[in-house]
């Protein structure tokens, strides 16, 4: 992305600031996102990310702060840069009255693309996310994958430059979300920078080039996935499933193996790591002395899940829970 | 040249998914016939008082048919958050908000014809100033519309922005001339009727229809364009303040 020739950054915020009342919802956030990368925004529920979001669109004012689009001043004027990008709410938002098709042509023609242009792409991109058969079948009708396919398709109608993609994988089938990933994965190989935010780890982990954390509001960690990585580069990690475990086993399980990291987890589950080779044996015949069973050890490989969970002292399956529970459209 | 593409296709939408559905086409037509009754009943007069009666059935027909539409269009669409497309397009919020507007003038405008030919199968309406008759169907249907958005945009459920419509529509009705003349109300009345912009739109369907308007025609049309001026920024400034925040 250039502009008169010298290279801009495709999204620049800097000292992004926003308070709703007595709620500080994003502190002084500062971020870049490069041209042709995927860029990932990651937090638990009511960390900022949709306020941030709605910052760069432009659906939110900054209190204080810059944002920069392609090299465009957005602060003041959110319009001026709204045809280079994309939109995909984490909210299935169409119009159920329209057929998918129409729909697809609506968008594109709020975008201004000629009526035979928006009919040729908006064909294309039916058939490329299999709902050529859907096609004339109204929105309301539709399944939640369905729905959540042309919502995307929607926000690519105009070949957007950068892509904003909230949760595109909430709440749908494996398989339309392994098609969704794939999807992303095309259209950044096309060039389309993607500023993306996910619940789900291990799809941050597949997708993006750089990771964002943010935590009340505030930017805790942003780094390439290979540097985040190197934290975790070495550890062995078993995961116990217990049964009949007190609240304080962890305590006890560090304080009797000084040499390991105890993390308990949701539903009973407790990972230990080591730089060392985890030796189970041990650990197997303390858990029977405490009077609890061992339902399963897995040996896990470390993953960006536990880089996230060591950055911002937050589990992903509650993270996950959480937003699988939370109404459409809610969010701070 | 994208402005333009998005207008039309916003004005289209709103048409074909909210404004010539069958209910609504109805309610348009019942709507007059049944004032029209009502009147002929209560009054038990016959069809010389068509023409008297004809200024409030158009006034009616487009401040019942441009204002209730708004909350659908609008506030139906916020809540659904189909509405963040809209502002997410590369347009301004004007342009935006005109295009959500037209479908429901055009609406207006349609609307106050159905009493019209209605009662071109009555009597002859030769004698009707056309040349401020049609002015006033549309500046009618323009501030009525603006008054539809203000109170869209001022609320956040469907059921409120119709409650609301309520409370201005009924008062408006009966302050503004088209029944009873301004010049009969409570002198401490008469004040809130100017304040109206349906005493001005009135006053000049009484003008072109019966020849029975108190003001000047260019007073009228001043402050019609007035009123829509004042509710459509206002409108804009709400939106602005409250769903952009």
């Amino acid at each position: 992305m250039s502009v008169d020739g010298k290279a801009v950054a495709a999204i620049d915020a800097r000292g992004l600031t926003k308070r709703f009342g007595e709620v500080q919802a994003v502190a002084g956030v500062d971020f870049t996102v490069d041209a042709g990368e995927v860029f990932g925004f990651l937090g638990p529920n009511g960390a900022g990310k949709t306020t941030t979001i709605n910052m760069l669109i432009g659906l939110a004012r900054l209190d204080a702060g810059t944002i920069r689009i392609a090299g465009i001043d957005c602060s003041k004027n959110p319009k001026a840069a709204q045809h280079l990008i994309g939109v995909i709410p984490d909210d299935s938002n169409l119009y159920p009255e329209l057929t998918g098709f129409e729909n697809l042509c609506f968008c594109g023609a709020l975008y201004g693309m000629t009526k035979a242009a928006r009919e040729t792409r908006a064909r294309e991109l039916l058939e490329r996310f299999g709902l050529a058969e859907a096609a004339p079948r109204k929105f309301a009708g539709y399944s939640r994958g369905m729905k959540r396919k042309l919502t995307i398709a929607a926000g690519i109608m105009h070949s957007p430059s950068i892509l904003f993609l909230d949760e595109p994988t909430t709440g749908i089938d494996v398989a339309s979300a392994r098609q969704i990933r794939q999807l992303i994965a095309q259209l950044n190989t096309g060039g389309t920078t993607i500023f993306l935010t996910t619940h789900y780890i291990e799809e941050a982990e597949r997708l993006c080039r750089r990771i964002a954390f943010i935590v009340n509001g505030r930017l805790v960690r942003t780094d390439r996935v290979e540097t985040l990585m190197e934290q975790v580069h070495g550890q062995h990690i078993v995961v116990f499933t217990l049964e009949g475990a007190g609240p304080r086993l962890a305590t006890k399980v560090a304080t009797a193996f000084p040499d390991l990291a105890v993390e308990p987890h949701a539903g009973g589950r407790l990972q230990v790591a080591s730089t060392a080779t985890v030796r189970v044996s041990p650990l197997l015949r303390f858990f029977e002395e405490q009077g609890v069973e061992v339902m399963e050890a897995r040996k896990v490989q470390p993953s960006l899940e536990d880089v996230f969970i060591r950055v911002t002292g937050i589990e992903t399956t509650v993270m996950q829970r959480e937003k699988e529970r939370k109404p459409m459209g809610a969010g701070v | 040249m994208t402005a333009w593409i998005a207008f039309g296709n916003i004005l289209r939408k709103d048409m074909w998914s909210y404004y010539l559905k069958p209910p609504n086409i109805s309610w348009g037509l019942v709507m007059p016939l049944a004032w029209a009754a009502m009147f002929f009943i209560k009054t038990g007069r016959g069809l010389d008082s068509v023409m008297m009666m004809l200024p409030g059935l158009v006034a009616f027909s487009v401040l019942f048919g441009t204002t209730s539409l708004l909350a659908v269009t609008v506030t139906f669409e916020k809540k659904g958050r189909s509405f963040e497309r809209l502002l997410l397009a590369p347009i301004s919020l004007e342009v935006l908000m005109l295009a959500k507007t037209s479908g429901a003038i055009l609406f207006g405008v349609i609307n106050a014809f159905i009493p019209l030919v209605m009662a071109a199968f009555l009597i002859d309406l030769t004698g009707i100033n056309w040349g401020i008759l049609l002015p006033a169907m549309a500046l009618i249907a323009i501030s009525s519309t603006f008054l539809g958005l203000f109170i869209a945009v001022s609320v956040s459920e469907v059921f409120e922005a119709q409650t609301f419509s309520n409370f201005f529509r009924f008062p408006m009705i009966f302050l503004c001339g088209l029944f009873f003349p301004v010049a009969q109300l409570p002198v401490w009345l008469r004040p809130l009727s100017y304040a109206l912009p349906l005493t001005y739109g009135s006053d000049m369907l009484h003008a072109s229809i019966n020849g029975s308007g108190q003001l000047p025609i260019l007073l009228n049309i001043s402050m019609l364009l007035l009123f829509c001026a004042a509710l459509f920024v206002m409108s804009l400034y709400n939106i602005r303040r409250k769903w952009i925040v």
